[in-house]
C-alpha cells in the first residue's frame, strides 16, 4: 500500500502541474500565434511593421531601457544603504521601496496625473517652461520606472545581507576606497542577482499596461506603447493585427525567460567552481 | 564606475525624453484631435484629405495626431491636460464637461453649423442573417423569447441613446401614457441577455460570442460589422429612432497657447465641405448636408423618423440624464422590477 502510494502520488502531481501549465500558458499562447497568422504572413508582417506599431515599439524600448537603467542606479544605492549602514528610518525605507508592488498600477497612473496634470498646482510652473509630463513621453517613462522600482533593490538586498560586511570591512581597513571596494568585492557578489533582477524588471516594464494607459492619452504614434497598441487594435476589430503585435510581445517575453534561465545556469556554475 | 555610468545614461535618456516633449511642437504645423471610439476609420481618411487641402492652400505640411477612446474618458483626459487642439466626441454632454473645466468658451455649439455636428447617427437593430425572429420595429423587441444585447445605460453613452429611442417609440405607440411606456420599456429591458459596460463590448458579445437575437447599435457601428463580416448579419432600421449628434469643438485654451486656432478652425470647417461630408457618409455617418446625404440614400434609410434629445419629451441631456439615469431614476425603477 505504502509503496503504491509512493508511485502514483508524484505522478498525479506531475501530471496535474503539466496540465495546469498547458491549460493556463501553452493554450493561450498557441491561440495568440494561431490568430496572429490566421490571415497569412503578409498581413502579419504588415501589422508588425505598421508605422504606429513601430512607433509603439520604439516607445516601449525607450521606457524599458530608461526604467532598467534608473533601477540599476536606484536599486544598488538603496540596497547598499539598507544593508551596509544602520540609520533611522531604515525600516521605513525598506517598506517604502515595496509600495509599487502593493499599489495598483492604475492608482500609480492617477497619482501622476494628479501630480503633473492640468489641475495640479504644479501645472502653471510646468506650463511656463512648456514641460509636458503626463500625456507625453516623460509621463510614460516615469510610471514605468515607478512600477518597476522595487525589482533591483528587492533582489539585491537579501544577497548583500547574506554575504555580510566582513570582506568589505577588511578591504576598507587595508585602505581601499569606496569605488574600489564596490568594484572588487561587492559587485562580483551581486552581479548575477543584479542581472537577474534587471531581466525581470525589463519584462515588467515592457508589459506594463494599467499605469501607462492612464497617463498616455492614447496619442497615436506619440504616447502609445505596444501593450496599449494591442488593446486599441483589438477594440477596433483588427483582431489579426492585435494578435500579431501580441505575438511580438510574447516573443520578447520568451526571449527574456530564456535569458533568465541562462543567467541562472551561469550563476550556479560559478558558485560550484567557487566552492571547489 | 558602472553605477555612475548608469546614472549618467538614465539622466541622459530622461532629458532627451523631456526635450522631445518640449520640441515636439517647435516646428511644422501640428494638430491633435481627441476623438471617441468608432471614428478611427473616418478620421484616418479625413486627415489624409485635409493634409492635401491644407498643403494646397498654405504650402505647409501638417501632422495630425489622433487619440481614440470612450467619449467620457477622452473628455476627462483633455480636462486633465491631454493637449487636444480639437475634440470630436460622442455627446455634447462630454464637451460641456470640458467647457465647465474652463478649456472651451461657452457657446461652442453655435460656432459651427448644425449644432456643431458635421455628421449624425442613429440607433438601429443588428440582427442575424435572415432575421429569424422577424424583428421589424421596437414593438417586436418586447415580445417573449427575444434576446437583446445592449450596453448598460448607467455606464455607456451609446446605451442611453438606445434606451431613449425605445422610450420615444413607445411614447408615440401608447399615446403619451407614461405607465404603458414604462411597462413596455420594462418588458424590453427584461429581454436583455447581457448588459455590457460599453458599446464595443456589446458588439463583441453579439458578433464574436454569438449571444442574442438583436444588437441595439449605432448605425455606423452596425455598418462596420456588416463590412467586416459580410453575409452574417442584417440591419433593421426601426420606424422611429433617435438622432445622435456627435459634436466637434475647438479647445480654446490649447489653440491659444499653441497659436493653432486658424488651423484648428479650418480643420473643423473642412468637415462640412463636400469632401468631408462624403467621407463621413462613406464611413456610415449621416452627412449633415442634405444634398450629400442624398448621395447615400441607398445606404441609409433617410425616411426614418428621428427624434432629438431636445424634443419636449426629453428636454435636453441634463434633464433626460436626471429623470432617467440618475440613481433611483426611471431606469432603476423599471429595471429593478424584475
Amino acid at each position: 500500500m505504502h509503496n503504491k502510494n509512493n508511485l502514483w502520488l508524484p505522478r498525479l502531481l506531475i501530471a496535474l502541474s503539466f496540465a495546469f501549465v498547458l491549460l493556463m500558458l501553452a493554450a493561450p499562447l498557441s491561440v495568440v500565434l494561431a490568430e496572429a497568422f490566421s490571415s497569412g504572413w503578409e498581413l502579419y508582417l504588415k501589422a508588425v511593421t505598421d508605422h504606429y506599431a513601430l512607433r509603439a515599439a520604439q516607445l516601449t524600448v525607450i521606457a524599458t531601457l530608461s526604467s532598467v537603467l534608473l533601477n540599476v542606479a536606484f536599486g544598488l544605492t538603496a540596497a547598499w544603504a539598507v544593508t551596509r549602514f544602520s540609520f533611522r528610518g531604515k525600516g521605513l525605507l525598506t517598506t517604502l521601496i515595496d509600495i509599487p508592488f502593493a499599489v495598483s498600477p492604475v492608482i500609480a497612473g492617477l497619482v501622476f496625473i494628479l501630480l503633473f496634470g492640468r489641475l495640479s498646482p504644479l501645472h502653471s510652473f510646468l506650463d511656463a517652461y512648456n514641460l509636458r509630463i503626463v500625456f507625453a513621453v516623460p509621463g510614460i517613462v516615469l510610471v514605468t520606472i515607478f512600477v518597476t522600482l522595487p525589482f533591483v533593490a528587492r533582489e539585491i538586498i537579501p544577497v548583500l545581507e547574506a554575504r555580510g560586511t566582513d570582506e568589505e570591512q577588511a578591504a576598507a581597513l587595508m585602505g581601499a576606497g569606496f569605488f574600489r571596494i564596490f568594484r572588487r568585492i561587492t559587485f562580483p557578489h551581486i552581479r548575477w542577482a543584479l542581472l537577474y533582477s534587471l531581466i525581470l524588471c525589463a519584462a515588467r516594464a515592457m508589459g506594463e499596461f494599467g499605469a501607462v494607459s492612464v497617463v498616455s492619452g492614447h496619442l497615436r504614434g506619440k504616447t502609445n506603447t505596444l501593450p496599449l497598441h494591442v488593446e486599441i487594435l483589438y477594440s477596433e476589430y483588427q483582431f489579426t493585427a492585435a494578435f500579431a503585435v501580441s505575438s511580438v510581445l510574447a516573443a520578447a517575453a520568451i526571449a527574456i525567460l530564456v535569458a533568465r534561465n541562462i543567467v541562472e545556469l551561469a550563476a550556479r556554475k560559478e558558485k560550484k567552481s567557487n566552492v571547489r | 564606475m558602472k553605477k555612475s555610468m548608469g546614472i549618467f545614461l538614465a539622466a541622459f535618456i530622461f532629458s532627451v525624453n523631456i526635450l522631445a516633449g518640449v520640441q515636439a511642437r517647435a516646428y511644422g504645423a501640428e494638430l491633435v484631435n481627441v476623438s471617441y471610439d468608432p471614428t478611427r476609420e473616418l478620421y484616418e481618411q479625413f486627415n489624409v484629405s485635409f493634409r492635401k487641402y491644407w498643403k494646397a492652400k498654405t504650402g505647409e505640411d501638417v501632422t495630425i495626431t489622433q487619440s481614440h477612446g470612450g467619449s467620457g474618458k477622452q473628455a476627462r483626459s483633455v480636462i486633465e491636460g491631454n493637449a487636444a487642439d480639437v475634440v470630436t466626441l460622442a455627446l455634447g454632454y462630454d464637451i460641456t464637461a470640458i467647457e465647465k473645466a474652463g478649456l472651451i468658451q461657452p457657446g461652442w455649439q453655435r460656432k459651427f453649423p448644425d449644432n456643431s455636428s458635421p455628421y449624425t447617427s442613429t440607433i438601429v437593430f443588428l440582427v442575424r442573417k435572415g432575421n429569424p425572429k422577424g424583428l421589424k420595429d421596437w414593438g417586436d423587441l418586447a415580445k417573449p423569447g427575444v434576446g437583446i444585447i445592449t450596453p448598460n445605460p448607467k455606464t455607456s453613452g451609446g446605451a442611453r441613446w438606445n434606451y431613449l429611442a425605445a422610450w420615444a417609440w413607445a411614447d408615440g405607440a401608447y399615446r403619451h401614457d407614461e405607465k404603458a411606456v414604462r411597462d413596455f420599456v420594462g418588458k424590453l429591458l427584461r429581454n436583455v441577455l447581457v448588459l455590457d459596460t460599453g458599446a464595443r463590448g456589446s458588439t463583441n458579445t453579439f458578433v464574436r460570442n454569438g449571444q442574442g437575437d438583436v444588437l441595439l447599435a449605432w448605425e455606423n457601428e452596425a455598418y462596420l460589422v456588416l463590412a467586416n463580416q459580410p453575409g452574417d448579419f442584417e440591419i433593421v432600421t426601426p420606424g422611429l429612432s433617435i438622432l445622435a449628434e456627435p459634436p466637434v469643438a475647438i479647445v480654446d485654451e490649447v489653440v491659444d497657447k499653441r497659436g493653432s486656432r486658424a488651423l484648428a478652425t479650418e480643420y473643423l470647417r473642412y468637415l462640412y465641405s463636400d469632401e468631408g461630408q462624403r467621407l463621413a457618409g462613406k464611413n456610415y455617418y449621416r452627412p449633415s448636408n442634405p444634398n450629400i446625404a442624398k448621395e447615400f440614400a441607398k445606404v441609409f434609410d433617410l425616411k426614418v423618423k428621428l427624434i432629438t434629445i431636445d424634443d419636449p419629451l426629453f428636454g435636453g441631456w441634463e434633464k433626460a440624464q436626471q429623470a432617467h439615469f440618475s440613481d433611483g431614476g426611471i431606469f432603476d425603477q423599471i429595471y429593478a422590477r424584475k
